[in-house]
């Protein structure tokens, strides 16, 4: 156990522009343990991991690889010292066969170098898989695969790289359970040889069942390592969010629900979304949970008109509606704010008052077809106002403000369309903790206004602290619908993990309008 | 057809099966089964044009479809490298007419040997791909951008070259350089009279279809077509790639103006734009998906076959050729339309 360390890093720091995003972070790794890497979104883990595999350069610190100081440069100088990551967004060629994607960049060749050596290639493949003990088949295409499959093809391609360290960035996050218990098997087979392994996730009960030691990060900094074994988990969650009880569930008088204002019924698009139907109330706020995939996103599209659906009904204030394009949804008086602000969200180009007027214009255009500026700068001054959006003025560039201010400009743009059906879409992704409790007050202000507010969030905490009502989807479908009081960590996952395959009926469906 | 719904049957079917034993069809996935459409389209249209014409399926005519094929055959198999990789070349068409006018300031000019003469053309079409090459890759200029810019320089180039004139092969020396496209070697093996050119493009079709499927080349062309960020992370080295990718191109196009300058006898320094456009549609109605990382050569073949059997037996029917192009735009249309209902359904 006292030998050398695999890795240790030392006083790492690494700063982005108007970020410090590491603060003499430290990190050891012994040869044979699962170690995992903990903290909230933010925190710094998937950043220290990046410094360690070369994506990023650190600003200053060490980093001592089995006992000498190492320059990791670039992702090649990792892979050559043998460490592997597993990215949470998989980085694969869906067009190429299994095979094909684990050797990409080290083909066997034949006697003409040109030449591919296909059958040497599968050869190679079918020995590494042999020592996972994996049943994939390497002829076939990527694209083909389970989401679990294909991370099992990254596993084994950081594998073929004789890697001595792997780091998984939360590996489960779209996986079923049987599905996460041969991942933990192929871990504990790779331990047992002596491997490494760098675990980032948010699950506390994973960390219990296959971790050996925890290091907690939080805002950038390293705050411990200790042994599972010898701690609880509750000290764990303490020491992520620096305080002992992180959220304290809602509290308030059993919600009354005001009348609907989104109901939506039979809903269907492909395998994405299955005959999902729920109703969103006046006033209230509706959490969407589910793990990756389960086609929340999907369904907040097709309701905003993004995308086609096969067939259901959406009614807005009890009638029906026919929403085939997002103009249609925001005539309703729906507003959709993407969990990729940038892209979806914002002109990040242009400036705070172009951004809050933007969906608005018909009210700020003159008769004669000029932009009533004045009006314009008024309006978005009165949400920087009311919204407390940290900016020097409405005429700064929205890419210059920060993650939580640029989420409040999207508010600030729905509102001024006076849209009071609101789909936030991971309402705080990319926002640093301090800023994200400003948003969860301003959604609460908002539904204390008469909103409506429909939540999609994968982070639990967030989804308990907020929902008044919350919907479990699963593969497609809704699995279940749990009530303020009903909702606990253990029972909203159990709903997210309820596969087709052993779903007879569903658990504990509740209250509201959910006649599935 | 048993195979083609199994392609778009379950998405984790075979997962679970030891390798190979589900598999053997898998090639049957992807652009396979618009190639099949196109097939199945180019029979159809030889049969309705042999019923509509007795001047259509005769021997001399057909020998005339496949000639007029081999030019733009050559410029798309080139192409489809590029599109693979989810770029475009619109450089092909002119640098193909400058690649011939090297090759006619060589051999007439300069007075030097046909092979020098073909040698420097394929080389020209080599650089100018280099070129393009070096600046998606290094200068990171959009291939759009890049292919346009070369397109224009190629067209000014030929014309300052050449001194606005067609450079004719004529003279002495130049006397067999026409036979390279239009004498034929199986008419003095076999007896058989199909043109050098029509040969050679189904010589190159299958040498790329080789460098496509076979080699190391061809697996970096797909692999950064499919995720060049993955193919990048994965420590290969792709600018180097997308270079030589660009190159190849620039090879085909190369060898695509000395056909065309030795069919014509002639190289013409105003010929050549807008065969780029007719390439890529050749290569998008073999299947070739313009967003990178599926393409085959066979279906480039059978692409380019379609057009030119559909311009002449639009004018074996006396159809005007203004409505000739009018219709092929509306097959191109047409073509990927029915691959992305396919895509939607599956």
């Amino acid at each position: 156990m006292n030998a050398i360390p695999l890795v240790a890093m030392e006083g790492i720091e690494k700063r982005f522009p108007g970020v410090h995003a590491l603060k003499q972070c430290r990190f050891e790794l012994r040869a044979g343990e699962v170690h995992a890497l903990v903290g909230e979104n933010g925190a710094g883990k998937s950043t220290l991991m990046k410094v360690l595999t070369g994506v990023y350069r650190k600003d200053a610190g060490r980093i001592v690889y089995k006992g000498t100081e190492v320059d990791i440069p670039d992702t090649i100088k990792a892979q050559q010292l043998g460490i592997g990551i597993i990215h949470q967004e998989l980085n694969l060629m869906p067009h190429l066969t299994v095979a094909q994607n684990i050797y990409i960049g080290r083909e066997p060749r034949k006697k003409i170098p040109l030449f591919l050596d296909e059958k040497a290639l599968h050869e190679q493949v079918r020995h590494l898989f042999g020592r996972m003990n994996l049943a994939v088949d390497p002829r076939a295409k990527v694209s083909e695969l389970t989401v679990a499959k294909q991370q099992m093809v990254e596993i084994a391609k950081a594998l073929s790289y004789r890697s001595e360290v792997l780091i998984m960035d939360e590996p489960t996050a779209a996986l079923t359970d049987s599905e996460i218990a041969e991942l933990f098997r192929i871990i504990a087979r790779l331990r047992a040889e002596g491997v490494g392994i760098v675990y980032i996730s948010h699950r506390m009960d994973e960390l219990r069942r296959i971790t050996d030691r925890i290091t907690v990060m939080r805002d950038g900094s390293y705050i411990d390592t200790v042994r599972t074994a010898d701690v609880d988990m509750d000290r764990i969650i303490a020491m992520m969010v620096g305080r002992e009880v992180y959220h304290e569930p809602k509290t308030g008088g059993a919600a009354k629900l005001g009348e609907p204002v989104l109901e939506v019924t039979g809903l269907s698009r492909g395998k994405a979304i299955r005959n999902v139907s729920f109703a969103l109330h006046k006033g209230e706020i509706l959490g969407f949970a589910g793990l990756m995939g389960a086609g929340r996103t999907e369904v907040a599209r097709a309701v905003f008109g993004a995308d086609p659906i096969d067939g259901g009904t959406i009614r807005v204030h009890g009638r029906e509606v026919r929403i085939k394009q997002p103009s249609d949804a925001v005539r309703h008086g729906i507003g959709y704010l993407s969990e990729d602000r940038k892209r979806f969200g914002l002109l990040v180009d242009m400036d705070v008052q172009t951004n809050v007027a933007i969906s608005s214009y018909a009210r700020f255009r003159h008769p004669t077809g000029w932009m009533k500026r004045d009006k314009i700068a008024q309006t978005a001054e009165e949400v920087v106002r009311s919204l407390k959006v940290k900016t020097p003025n409405v005429r700064q560039k929205v890419k210059f403000l920060s993650g939580g201010n640029q989420q409040k400009v999207v508010i600030g743009k729905w509102l001024t369309r006076n849209s009071d059906i609101l789909i936030f879409d991971e309402p705080t992704r990319g926002i640093d903790v301090g800023a994200k409790n400003e948003i969860y007050k301003l959604l609460e202000q908002l539904a204390a206004q008469g909103k409506s507010i429909l939540m999609i969030s994968s982070e639990l905490p967030e989804i308990l602290r907020m929902s008044d009502r919350v919907i479990v989807m699963c593969e497609g479908r809704i699995t279940g619908e749990l009530s303020r009081e009903e909702a606990t960590q253990e029972a909203i996952m159990k709903l997210a993990t309820l596969h087709s395959d052993k779903s007879a009926g569903h658990e504990s469906v509740t209250s509201g309008g959910n006649p599935k | 057809m048993k195979w083609a719904v199994n392609a778009s049957g379950e998405n984790n079917a075979g997962a679970e099966t030891p390798a190979g034993a589900n598999r053997r069809f898998s090639f049957a996935r992807g652009g396979v089964l618009q190639q099949l459409l196109a097939f199945a389209s180019l029979i159809l249209l030889v049969i309705v044009f042999s019923f509509s014409s007795d001047n259509f399926f005769v021997f001399d005519n057909i020998m005339g479809i496949l000639l007029s094929t081999a030019v733009i055959g050559v410029l798309a198999l080139g192409s489809t490298f590029v599109i693979v990789t989810g770029g475009i070349d619109l450089a092909v068409g002119t640098v193909m007419t400058f690649s011939s006018v090297m090759t006619g300031v060589i051999i007439t000019f300069w007075g030097a040997p046909i092979p020098l003469g073909i040698i420097g053309g394929i080389a020209t079409g080599a650089f100018c791909g280099f070129l393009s090459g070096v600046a998606v890759a290094k200068m990171k200029i959009p291939p759009f951008i890049v292919t346009l810019a070369m397109m224009m320089i190629t067209k000014g180039l030929s014309l300052i070259i050449s001194g606005t004139k067609p450079i004719y092969f004529t003279d002495g020396r130049a006397s067999g350089f026409k036979d390279i496209s239009m004498a034929s070697v199986t008419h003095s093996l076999f007896g058989i009279e199909i043109p050098n050119a029509v040969l050679i493009f189904f010589g190159l079709a299958i040498v790329a279809g080789l460098l496509l499927t076979k080699t190391i080349v061809g697996r970096y062309t797909f692999a950064l077509g499919s995720n060049e960020e993955a193919t990048r992370l994965s420590g290969v080295k792709v600018d180097f790639w997308k270079i030589v990718v660009y190159t190849i191109t620039g090879v085909f196009s190369g060898i695509a103006g000395i056909l065309m300058a030795s069919r014509l006898n002639t190289a013409h320094p105003a010929l050549g734009a807008g065969y780029e456009l007719e390439a890529i549609a050749a290569v998008v109605i073999g299947g070739t998906s313009l967003s990178g990382g599926q393409g085959t050569i066979l279906g480039t073949v059978i692409g380019a076959l379609i057009t030119s059997v559909l311009t002449n037996g639009l004018r074996i029917l006396s159809v005007p050729q203004e409505w000739q192009t009018v219709i092929i735009g509306l097959v191109l249309v047409g073509a990927v339309y029915a691959d992305i209902l396919r895509r939607r359904k599956a």
